[in-house]
């Protein structure tokens, strides 16, 4: 049973406050090591560390508004085979959400896991965060004061990643521990839900909610969705056929690092990695004479429709796809249009729950039943 | 030029539809040469990652031949082609490409017949929609 209690902030210092809480996780043995996000020596970038040892936890930041890695892929790293002790994991929404498919493609486990979700404020690219970084900016600090009304924008003349703009899930639903920025004052205290049995055990007040928080994530939802609507409607206007599709890829270089950076591409030995479609030497003849020419090399807009249909039913929508893209194609937001529609084919919503069952891995006998 | 043959695909599974298919030709039924055949152990067995292959390469259209619902050799793979399917066939759709050039059926070992009209028939449609427009695409 969750209950909720407040993390009392002091001096203003919210990142202190959170700090003290994940320090108390380790120092109490509740977790034995801990991944959580800290801010690199450089000070430009916030980066996921494994952390067995509290004095090693200097400058952690779960809130820094940055994702250069999605972390469901490194809890897969540490859990899949075995979790040595208990682990403790910060996540934001998205990569929670990832992880909750993962672990339904059997990638991920668990067991002797804590997960600790917490409110995101939105990202900026990894370039743009440095930037700001370097310029003396602490973009976190910036955010935070925004929390309490919600209204998260950008520092001036920056932008949010595309797939944050529209991003309708700021916060972790259904993890073990639940921190909470949007809608509280946290220059005074940061309100989280945790076990009964955690919280008793870091003797935190316990407290209630407000209404003010859920009033200001229903009009940042609202406006989120509002965007999302809007982006995939100018998505959908500009690609009414093949032709239209080939020009959204035209500068893809095909260099596969869309399916390096997503979260649900698991395979170990890809399809388009391996030597399935690397062709007999005649055969690219023979295409070409039955074309007249065909687009070297070959493949390319098949590899974007072929993991289209291998993973959009699970796309969570982080469009981490989109900032690995050396020439900026919009991979994200093709893969939340087309998801849309396909997960609405089998009212799946991915990483909403580890009992929704994964759609391409079950079936009911008696749908579909006009296809054959 | 002479009048337009497409050209099909067909994925058929081991235990039913290809033992259909061959059923069709060991009774000498005629239906038309336009399907070029690939045998799967399993219609859930197939990746649409090759019915797009297929597609983009020019094939004008696909049929995905499988055990009837309940029938299947290893007990639900038809069921999640089935899915697979779909999951296709939306996607296709939404990137306008008329999703009617993929076909999913059913025809088990002793429907030689079937097989054979489902072929005609859907030589018929195939030939009145006209040629798969990506084949003139160089670009996918």
């Amino acid at each position: 049973m969750n209950t909720r209690a407040f993390l009392e902030v002091k001096d203003g210092d919210t990142l202190g406050a959170l700090d003290g809480f994940l320090r108390n996780l380790l120092e109490r043995d509740i977790i034995q090591t801990l991944l959580v996000p800290q801010q690199v020596p450089a000070g430009d970038n916030i980066i996921q560390t494994l952390v067995s040892d509290a004095a090693k936890l200097e400058s952690a930041d779960p809130i820094a508004p940055v994702l250069p890695v999605q972390s469901a892929r490194l809890v897969s790293n540490i859990t899949a085979s075995g979790v040595q002790g208990k682990v403790g994991v910060v996540l934001k929404s998205c990569e929670w959400r990832a992880l909750v498919e993962l672990v339904k493609l059997k990638q991920a486990r668990l067991d002797n896991v804590l997960t600790i979700g917490i409110d995101c404020l939105g990202t900026y690219e990894v370039k743009d965060f440095a930037a700001l970084s370097r310029q003396g900016i602490s973009p976190t600090c910036e955010l935070l004061s925004q929390a309490q009304r919600g209204r998260l924008l950008p520092h001036e003349g920056f932008t949010f990643r595309t797939a944050c703009q529209m991003c309708e899930y700021p916060v972790p639903a259904g993890t073990d521990v639940r921190i909470e920025l949007i809608g509280w004052d946290v220059s005074k205290a940061i309100a989280l839900e945790a076990p009964e049995a955690m919280i008793a055990a870091l003797g935190l007040a316990v407290g209630t909610a407000t209404a003010e928080r859920e009033k200001v994530l229903r009009e940042l939802i609202a406006e989120r969705i509002a965007t999302r609507d809007r982006l995939l409607g100018e998505f959908r206007a500009q690609v009414q056929d093949i032709p239209a599709l080939l020009a959204q890829f035209s500068t893809c270089l095909r260099c596969h690092n869309c399916m390096v950076a997503c979260p649900i591409c698991y395979c170990k030995e890809c399809i388009f990695r391996g030597a399935t479609f690397a062709h007999a030497s005649p055969q690219y003849f023979i295409w070409a004479r039955r074309k007249g020419a065909i687009r070297m090399p070959t493949d390319t807009l098949l590899f974007h429709l072929g993991r289209l249909n291998h993973m959009v039913a699970s796309c969570v929508g982080c469009g981490l796809c989109t900032s690995a893209c050396p020439v900026g194609l919009p991979v994200g937001t093709v893969f939340r249009a087309v998801g849309q529609k396909v997960q609405a084919l089998f009212e799946y919503v991915p990483g909403r729950s580890l009992d929704d069952l994964l759609p391409l891995a079950t079936f009911r006998e008696d749908e579909l039943q006009e296809l054959g | 030029m002479s009048e337009f043959e497409p050209k099909i695909i067909a994925f058929l599974c081991n235990w039913c539809t290809y033992a259909g298919a061959d059923l069709a030709g060991t009774s000498r039924m005629q239906y038309p040469p336009n399907v070029r055949i690939i045998r799967l152990m399993c219609s859930g067995a197939l990746d649409p990652v090759y019915v797009l292959k297929a597609l983009l390469d020019g094939a004008d259209a696909v049929f995905i031949g499988g055990c009837h619902p309940g029938d299947c050799h290893y007990q639900s793979g038809n069921y999640k082609a089935r899915r697979r399917v779909a999951v296709l066939q939306n996607i296709l759709a939404q990137m306008g490409f008329d999703p009617d050039r993929v076909w999913l059926r059913w025809i088990s070992a002793s429907e030689g017949k079937l097989f054979a009209d489902t072929m005609t028939t859907m030589v018929e449609q195939i030939r009145a929609k006209g040629p798969n427009p990506l084949k003139e695409l160089w670009g996918v």
